[in-house]
């Protein structure tokens, strides 16, 4: 498992926008947070690369749609969230058998806190404010995993 | 040079003031350059949503650090953390900057300190939205004279 932190970000060059845009086209996201300004700015950093975006504004709302027959390739979970936090969230999604790939986005500080939230089952772990190159990383190691499968 | 160059020149200016002050940093920036023709207001709705954050907040570490019962740092801390983590989303590189020395305050539970700290984080707040305000009223001013936003796409 692998822990990120904010790099420098770079534009999507003018010749790769349009292929990157039609292999990320079935490619399902959930972005759980709290907060309605980063909701809206992961989903916008997401939908640049193509990818279906969809919200829950916090871990329990996460949690049901799972239990509601919902499916998704990737989760970006916050850590702090009212009613369910995300590590909570997180450790109830891999009880509950789900496999996505679940990148954990947040701004804490204390390194035991980033370990306990990685240790309920993250698969990659990034500090806020999430980047362009981030989301790049992620999406490859995405379908590295879906071409595995 | 007509008026549409002159705004933009005008706008430029003020954009690289911003910058150059600290106001704002390159995270603000990567925001600018997602706003596209299907979302042309994003930076403006992004910031709108940082601004009722900020107010929100700003209420809550208030309102905490007037309890006379004795304070509670743990909540204000909380508050300041958020704070912390949206101004960095948004590249509000002051406002930030004055979260983390609130949170030494929080540490340290010192409540006079924790004032000065809130004043501060207020005092920012307040001057960012001057300069966002009058960044996007410069914007307006360039679209209503036909032309269009330097560095968009």
């Amino acid at each position: 498992m692998v822990s990120g932190n904010s790099a420098s970000s770079s534009s999507l060059s003018m010749k790769s926008d349009e292929d990157i845009v039609n292999n990320n086209n079935n490619l399902r996201v959930l972005v759980v947070d709290d907060s309605p300004m980063i909701r809206k700015l992961h989903d916008m950093y997401l939908k640049k690369f193509g990818l279906k975006v969809q919200v829950a504004e916090n871990g329990k709302q996460a949690v049901d749609l799972f239990h509601f027959g919902a499916s998704f390739d990737l989760i970006l979970m916050d850590k702090e969230m009212p009613i369910m936090d995300g590590e909570e969230a997180t450790k109830e999604l891999r009880t509950m058998g789900v496999t996505s790939m679940i990148v954990g986005v947040t701004s804490l500080d204390s390194p035991n806190e980033k370990q306990a939230f990685m240790e309920a089952g993250l698969d990659y772990f990034f500090t806020k404010p999430l980047t362009t190159d981030n989301i790049s990383f992620i999406l490859q190691e995405l379908n590295k995993k879906n071409n595995k499968n | 040079m007509n008026i549409v160059n002159q705004l933009q020149r005008q706008f430029l200016d003020y954009s690289t003031s911003l910058h150059r002050e600290g106001f704002v940093d390159e995270q603000f920036t990567q925001l600018q350059k997602l706003q596209d023709e299907n979302s042309p207001d994003f930076v403006v709705e992004v910031v709108s949503l940082f601004f009722e954050d900020c107010e929100k907040l700003i209420n809550n570490m208030a309102s905490a650090l007037e309890q006379t019962q004795g304070v509670d740092f743990k909540q204000v801390d909380a508050s300041v953390h958020q704070l912390k983590g949206s101004s960095s989303s948004i590249g509000a590189m002051r406002v930030r900057n004055a979260c983390i020395a609130f949170r030494s305050f929080c540490e340290a539970q010192n409540r006079d300190g924790c004032l000065r700290c809130l004043q501060q984080v207020t005092h920012e707040y307040s001057l960012l939205k001057n300069k966002l305000q009058t960044l996007f009223r410069l914007e307006q001013q360039i679209i209503a004279a036909g032309g269009s936003i330097p560095g968009a796409d």
